[in-house]
């Protein structure tokens, strides 16, 4: 990193933070420290490593880093399905080790990764799924916890937004990667969250639907004022639709800002070992990046 | 910031979605009271009709309407006419009807615990037998026999709890295996239930080997899965104990459906898994425990019954639980009707039945079915 660039970059942090300073936090994580609790992995550092950040209120963050760099721990933690050893975080200026699971299912929708099912629900059941932490318990009802009217509405609403509604007598185990992947966003929708995780959203999926999901994530920021944290490797596609990027490495953060702060080409040599282009996106003016081209034989 | 796309035009007419789908409706799609009473409604009819028939059959058929008139005396406490001689009244009420509840009962139980321990362990052939609880719950069971000294196997209240102590030790392993893994994988699974079994029954043919012959006879008789006619007295306290079971174990019915979608996945819907798996666990290990201390080994319910009412209803467990409970009772009634005709007046144990039934089944899916397993 160039002396230069590190101004720059500072600057526009500053700046950046002055015309936010008036935006509600999301989310508020102070010097976050995770590892896995197991007899091996005491012996290897932190898989988080006193991360500190804000989530805004209504901002696309995008998460992005190399392999094992921690991107997956980050969201797991944020969405409290695992718990940091050290530091804390504030969900929408609550403790988050003070809420229940549910309490924060009310309000965080989380995509997983990895969403193969082995049972055949159909779509619908499944997204109607996301309304279980809205009901409350049902000890004495046994166990059937009905939908209502309004549960049906949202879900409905959550699988056209997701372009799965034509799906939705179908089996999750029938579904194309693309479509299921559809269907677990439209699920965690349905949970009508204030946030949403979203975990290698766009990793099945094809050319359209990577764009539909990105532009889709805009809108309901846009119209609902939802938060979104996106972890991704696809550098180009959060570079579009994400308003803000946290670079990681090594469960460190080694950038967080404006795409055209993070995605800068010696910054992501380092992080990522390799050659990398930046340049212009034709349209948007964004930063884009292209891997090196092969060399033809004869050059060194 | 949002880039024109003609994809996002496709996706919704405007800001409130719902309208472009109005045209849709998941009419059937969804599970609804109407269509849990309307399955649940004829399944318990063939349940009737099926029992009629089992108590039809046997060594010395009885007649329908000789069934019927029976059961109309007895109600209505009337004065016993001659229509009917003592001997088939005694038949039907004394050996066959209790023997009928017996399997509708086993069944039943046996069918839940397999669908609760598939949505546990996310694993579509997970069974009590195939996992080695039956056999854990038939050893506890035998240990009993060896120190209580009981003289018949109903007779001692303290076997079915036995029983799950037995059943609930083998879970515990299954429980630990699976939690060292982030899912276990299929074939690992199977394999510990091959190995539970394998070190089970060594430990019962044991005790099956150091007890005098003719209770070793009995002993054997049993663990190949037998129904005996029970007193009603007997049914009466097996009535209340898996019923105990059963309904707290229906009462997570809609926490097996957020499970079966795996378990961070349940987690981020609020469900405390941890505390979600110990509650089905006990439950299930209480039901077996309290079935095979009654009825020894029968095996395969748990598995073929819902995994074949899965493929005609669906997955929702808040039907699939129930309806599989009302088939795997069907199923192992008629199979035990089968076990005591076949070859009159000698009776096959109806373990045997099920498991000619049930394993080749079982086969079909690992050998064929692979898509379904992951």
């Amino acid at each position: 990193m160039s002396g230069t660039s590190d101004n720059r970059t500072n600057d526009a942090i500053d700046s950046g933070m002055t015309t936010m300073v008036q935006r509600h936090c999301a989310y508020d994580v102070q010097s976050l420290r995770f590892r896995y609790q197991s007899k091996e992995s005491h012996t290897t550092g932190w898989i988080l490593d006193d991360i500190s950040f804000q989530v805004y209120e209504g901002e696309v963050l995008g998460v992005v880093g190399p392999n094992g760099s921690g991107k997956t721990s980050l969201l797991k933690v944020l969405a409290r399905l695992m718990t940091p050893q050290q530091g804390h975080i504030d969900l929408f200026g609550q403790d988050i080790a003070s809420l229940t699971q549910r309490e924060v299912a009310c309000v965080v929708g989380v995509v997983p990764q990895d969403s193969q099912q082995l049972f055949p629900f159909t779509v619908v059941e499944t997204v109607l799924m996301g309304r279980f932490p809205h009901r409350p318990r049902d000890r004495w009802a046994g166990g059937f916890g009905w939908e209502n009217r309004e549960d049906v509405a949202i879900a409905k609403q959550a699988m056209v937004t997701m372009d799965v509604a034509h799906l939705a007598q179908r089996a999750v185990t029938d579904l194309s990667g693309g479509e299921r992947q559809r269907t677990m966003i439209a699920r965690a929708l349905a949970q009508t969250p204030k946030v949403l995780l979203l975990d290698e959203p766009t990793a099945f999926l094809d050319l359209q639907h990577q764009v539909g999901i990105g532009s889709v994530l805009c809108r309901l920021k846009d119209e609902r004022g939802l938060t979104v944290v996106f972890v991704s490797h696809d550098l180009n596609l959060v570079s579009q639709y994400c308003d803000r990027l946290i670079l990681l490495d090594e469960g460190r953060v080694i950038r967080l800002g404006y795409p055209e702060e993070v995605i800068e080409s010696d910054v992501l040599e380092t992080v990522y070992r390799c050659r990398v282009l930046v340049d212009r996106h034709p349209e948007s003016g964004l930063p884009r990046i292209t891997l090196p081209g092969r060399r033809l034989s004869g050059e060194t | 910031m949002v880039q024109p796309s003609s994809y996002i035009d496709t996706l919704s007419d405007g800001p409130s979605g719902v309208a472009a789908n109005d045209g849709t409706t998941l009419h059937g799609a969804i599970l609804t009271r109407s269509r849990l009473a309307m399955t649940l409604g004829i399944l318990g009819l063939t349940v009737i009709a099926v029992g009629l028939m089992c108590l039809h059959f046997g060594a010395q058929p009885i007649a329908y309407g000789e069934i019927l008139r029976v059961f109309v005396d007895t109600i209505s406490d009337k004065a016993i006419d001659d229509e009917v001689s003592d001997l088939t009244r005694t038949i039907l009420l004394q050996v066959r009807l209790p023997r009928l509840l017996l399997g509708f009962l086993v069944g039943c139980s046996l069918a839940s615990v397999g669908v609760a321990l598939q949505a546990l362990l996310r694993n579509p052939l997970a069974d009590p037998y195939v996992l080695g609880v039956s056999s854990g719950a038939a050893l506890g069971a035998a240990v009993g026999v060896l120190i209580g000294a009981g003289t018949t196997f109903l007779a001692e209240t303290a076997l079915p709890a036995c029983g799950f102590a037995g059943g609930l030790s083998a879970l515990v392993i299954i429980y630990r295996m699976a939690k060292s893994y982030e899912r276990l994988p299929i074939h690992s699974l199977l394999l510990a239930g091959v190995i539970l079994n394998a070190i089970f029954s060594a430990m019962i043919m044991f005790i099956t080997s150091i007890l005098e012959p003719n209770r070793s006879y009995g002993m054997m008789a049993w663990l190949m899965g037998t129904l005996t006619a029970p007193t009603y007295g007997g049914l009466v306290s097996l009535v209340i104990y898996l019923s105990i079971g059963l309904f707290l174990l229906f009462s997570q019915m809609r926490v097996m459906n957020v499970l079966a979608l795996g378990e961070e996945p349940a987690r981020s819907l609020g469900v405390d898994t941890e505390q979600a798996k110990r509650i089905i666990f006990v439950l299930t290990a209480l039901v077996t425990g309290a079935v095979v201390s009654v009825s020894g080994m029968i095996g395969f319910i748990g598995m073929v019954v819902p995994h074949a009412v899965r493929l005609v209803i669906g997955a929702d467990h808040r039907l699939l639980l129930p309806a599989s409970a009302l088939v795997g009772g069907t199923f192992l009634m008629g199979a035990d009707t089968v076990a005591r005709t076949l070859i009159s007046p000698t009776e096959i144990p109806v373990g045997i039945i099920t498991a000619l039934a049930g394993g080749p089944f079982f086969v079909y899916l690992l050998l064929w079915r692979k898509d379904r397993l992951a």
